[in-house]
């Protein structure tokens, strides 16, 4: 259970963004990779632990859930992952050791207001 | 138009920038250095210590060795591994679940270990936390006994993904177990094609050399001052 330590860095990056801005958030806008090894749902449940008594208090946290896509040197083209376990071509089965997206745990925009 | 509501404003930040930055300086530092810096994942239980041990022990009489430990709240692995005669030092996290590079930066300050060949780090026992934190170091092993089940990788691809390579421990065992091992192959690969997996007993010492001669091999010929604490 890490999440709780990155809801208090994203609690940290966003007031930092708010007193540059001065202004406040209400809604953290989040990438979230299948590669990442977070939980969505216990990042949630942590994110609001994290903004008590901070600036952020009642803010939203918004996560865009990214799938895993990895480059298939068979077929040419970038395809994306059904099942996370399973780094092979959905189409032609080739290994797909290469991975294009899915690791990313990134804050992309603020609701400010 | 006086909009009062809220505006949208692009930010982009990686979450885990600040432990990645302090990596990369602990990563460039042990290059300078000439220390290879090998670290070690895995599930509670399945002998990282005493992997650790057996490699501390048989490196020592090449190279200049040392390992720092992470444990939730005993010294026991530190203990244990001193008896290798390496220099050995104690990262107790308390209730955090995994290392961060701070804590290596910060174990590493005022610690007198001498010039140093290679430098192991051995993660808290966890399959899922450790996997997002980017410690400086150059090789990370993931390894998996034979009486965990030959599924673990499937079950944690993670973890299994963002290894450079995988060792299986207590092959000794393998047999009462009735360990799996085209099974345990198959499923490391399948989470991380063409990833290097070593078979090792701790135990008996079976497949050690081979790991470590890998290990070695990975080490660039780099000729630094080898001094871990930093210079201020």
């Amino acid at each position: 259970m890490h999440e709780l330590s990155i809801a208090m860095s994203i609690v940290e990056m966003a007031e930092e963004e708010a007193r540059q801005r001065n202004a406040r958030v209400s809604a953290v806008h989040l990438k979230l990779g299948a590669l990442s090894g977070i939980v969505k749902e216990a990042l949630l449940s942590s994110y609001g632990i994290a903004c008590d008594g901070t600036s952020l208090e009642g803010s939203r946290l918004v996560i865009e859930e990214v799938p895993v896509e990895v480059y298939c040197e068979a077929c040419a083209v970038q395809r994306r992952l059904a099942p996370l376990s399973w780094f092979v071509c959905p189409e032609c089965g080739a290994a797909t050791p290469t991975i294009v997206r899915g690791k990313e745990l990134e804050v992309t925009a603020l609701e400010i207001q | 138009m006086n909009n009062p509501g809220p505006r949208l404003v692009e930010v982009r930040k990686n979450v885990l920038k600040q432990n990645d930055l302090v990596a990369r300086t602990l990563r460039a530092r042990f290059f300078d250095r000439g220390i290879f810096v090998v670290s070690l994942v895995s599930s509670p239980g399945t002998g990282k210590t005493s992997f650790l041990e057996s490699a501390l022990r048989l490196l020592r009489s090449r190279f200049r060795v040392a390992a720092l430990v992470g444990d939730l709240a005993t010294d026991n692995d530190a203990a244990r591994l001193a008896r290798s005669g390496a220099p050995v030092k104690q990262i107790t996290t308390g209730t955090l679940c995994h290392l961060e590079a701070a804590m290596v930066e910060s174990s590493l300050e005022g610690w007198n270990t001498g010039v140093l060949d290679f430098l192991f780090i051995e993660n808290v026992g966890n399959l899922v936390c450790p996997s997002s934190y980017d410690l400086g170091e150059s090789l990370r092993v993931v390894l998996l006994s034979v009486t965990e089940g030959e599924d673990k990788p499937l079950k944690y691809p993670t973890i299994f993904n963002g290894a450079d390579l995988a060792v299986i421990t207590k092959m000794d065992l393998a047999a009462a177990v009735e360990f799996d091992e085209g099974a345990a192959l198959k499923n490391i690969h399948a989470v991380r094609p063409g990833m290097q997996i070593f078979k090792v007993s701790a135990k008996t010492g079976a497949g050690m050399d081979q790991f470590l001669d890998f290990v070695v091999q990975q080490r660039p010929r780099a000729s630094g001052s080898g001094g871990l604490a930093a210079t201020h």
